[in-house]
């Protein structure tokens, strides 16, 4: 019986008759640190309570307020088809090309050293502390009309602003950091012993990341590119600046949300609403998923 | 192998880590490198297997020059400091890894695995993975996974530095007596000089990116070469030893 206690909580560090875990996970009887916790309690769920919860309850009842009729009808509608499937795609093409770019940044960041690994690492968090107002401001800028590489554009026919690439664009943009941040931390903990010991045995490159990379970091990456997906079919500002809001061609699910809601059409902005809703929630479901699994 | 480096120099970021480094380790030869930490043991090891680049000098195996060979051509066998286990492969992937890269075939690959575990004795474990074994026996398989492609050389970074010190003198028995039996020429890292006086043939003594003193064991007992020898090696250990002995 004594072994087994020993066993369960572990060496006796500090030597004064307390065993470690112990020490955390049981505190002390009679505590009075109750009426702190309870209060902390109540506050954390009042907040989430009127922050989160009772919001999304708004917009399923509104949604539902007319009836499920009005409320397929929104959801059927031809621009809210078009709306989901421009989502979908620039949700697919922010998935794939930051996942490519954010394993290579990570590859590259954490296993080679050179000059300016720092501030390569700083310029890849731009999209975070930039307003997304500005970046699509900044496409504008830079392939619009005006823009300094507009002449170029015009002149064979490409069209960026206000068109299906630019908004592309703009979603790839915001979503930029969300796979190389996932990776980077659990790469450069790895080290780059096991794939110098792979490459010592004459394994190639492609093996190296395939039998020894990859297995690693495969979780961080699905949480990367579960986040990357989130944020892209919600991405607004950005979106907003560069689209030109053509109804069927370049508007996005919040978008075609946003004008709904501004033609006073709020059964519809709720409803249209509501598939967003039902996106996070998967996300919400895979995402826990994957971090029950890494456990 | 017969390994000779001639007047390595090798800098990082303008800080001298090799510094006219020149030995030869003989055929056969069990030799250890042992100084004290930061004096450029780890730099040497990794420039013999190809994995940094000396500045200038020559690294020679079999007296050939083989600087601008990659170090998976070198026939070398390297132990990590860590081990660098392939911990999403078990025990027996671990060691069968650098025979498939190879591309040998299945059931040589077999055989192979099968004869390293009986090896070090580890032959019901092939089906574990890393996270299920003790240090020794990480160890011992990071010994069983250098030496899988027949390598010529084999060099350990610091094998016994992460394991207490009870096993470690087992160990260290062991890997003597398998370096041994195998007939590897070896050189392995250590900055414990009862290690490096009870196992090797030859002792390297580094200090700040130089070669202070080789020799075997009794002769740099016998004659330190420099105030720093003199003053780093305790020699009455070593003499209780060869009492013991
Ligand atoms: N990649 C690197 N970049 C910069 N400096 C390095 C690098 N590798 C080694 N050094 C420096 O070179 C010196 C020698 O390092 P080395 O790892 O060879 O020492 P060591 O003798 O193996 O030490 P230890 O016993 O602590 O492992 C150290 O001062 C170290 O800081
Ligand atoms: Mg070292």
């Amino acid at each position: 019986m004594p072994e087994k206690l020993q066993k369960k909580y572990g060496p006796d560090h500090g030597e004064d008759g307390i065993h470690s875990i112990q020490k955390v996970i049981e505190p002390p009887k009679g505590s009075t640190k109750h009426i702190t916790r309870n209060i902390l309690i109540g506050i954390s769920a009042l907040f989430l309570l009127v922050m989160l919860i009772l919001p999304l309850a708004v917009v399923v009842v509104n949604a539902l307020k007319e009836g499920w009729a009005a409320y397929s009808a929104a959801l059927l509608d031809e621009y809210t088809g078009k709306a989901l499937q421009l989502t979908l795609l620039a949700t697919a093409a922010a998935i794939l090309v930051n996942t490519v770019f954010g394993i290579f940044a990570a590859y590259l960041l954490s296993k080679f050293y050179f000059r300016g690994r720092e501030l390569v690492a700083t310029l890849i968090d731009i999209p975070f502390s930039i307003s997304p107002v500005i970046a699509g401001l900044v496409f504008i800028l830079t392939f619009g009309s005006v823009g300094w590489m507009g002449d170029f554009l015009t002149a064979h026919n490409i069209r960026i602003v206000f068109a299906v690439p630019g908004i592309l664009l703009a979603t790839i943009f915001v979503t930029f950091p969300f796979v190389f941040r996932e990776l980077f931390p659990v790469m450069n903990a790895q080290g780059k012993d096991e794939e110098e010991a792979a490459g010592l045995m004459g394994a190639g490159g492609f093996t190296i990341f395939r039998r020894i990379t990859f297995p690693h970091i495969k979780w961080a990456l699905l949480y990367g590119i579960i986040l990357c997906s989130a944020r892209a079919m919600g991405e607004f500002g950005a979106v907003s600046v560069i689209s030109g809001h053509l109804r069927g061609k370049t508007n996005t699910l919040p978008l075609h949300v946003e004008i709904l809601y501004n033609e006073f059409n709020t059964t519809a902005a709720f409803a249209v609403s509501s598939i967003l809703v039902i996106l996070a929630a998967l996300i919400l479901i895979a995402r826990n998923l994957v971090e029950w699994k890494t456990k | 192998m017969y390994v000779e480096m001639q007047h390595i120099h090798k800098t990082f970021d303008g800080f001298r880590a090799s510094n006219d480094v020149s030995f030869g380790v003989e055929k056969g030869h069990l030799a250890a490198l042992l100084g004290p930490s930061g004096s450029g043991k780890t730099t040497i090891l990794r420039m013999i297997a190809g994995l940094d680049m000396p500045d200038s000098g020559e690294i020679l195996l079999n007296g050939v020059r083989v600087n601008e060979l990659p170090g998976s051509k070198r026939g070398i066998g390297f132990v990590f400091q860590n081990y660098a286990l392939f911990r999403y492969m078990t025990v027996a992937e671990n060691i069968a890894f650098g025979l498939e890269v190879q591309k040998k075939g299945k059931k040589e690959i077999k055989e192979r695995v099968d004869e390293l575990l009986e090896l070090i004795s580890m032959k019901e474990l092939g089906k574990r993975y890393p996270n299920q074994l003790s240090g020794g026996q990480k160890q011992r398989v990071a010994f069983a996974r250098a030496l899988a492609p027949n390598p010529q050389l084999l060099l350990l970074d610091e094998p016994f530095a992460a394991i207490d010190a009870k096993v470690r003198r087992e160990l260290r028995a062991w890997l003597k007596e398998m370096i041994e039996q195998v007939g590897i020429t070896s050189i392995f890292v250590t900055h414990d000089q009862e290690e490096a006086m009870e196992v090797a043939d030859t002792i390297i003594i580094t200090n700040q990116g130089r070669i202070e003193q080789i020799g075997t064991p009794e002769d740099i007992c016998r004659e330190p070469q420099t105030d720093f020898v003199a003053d780093f090696i305790d020699c009455r250990r070593f003499q209780l030893l060869m009492a013991i002995k």
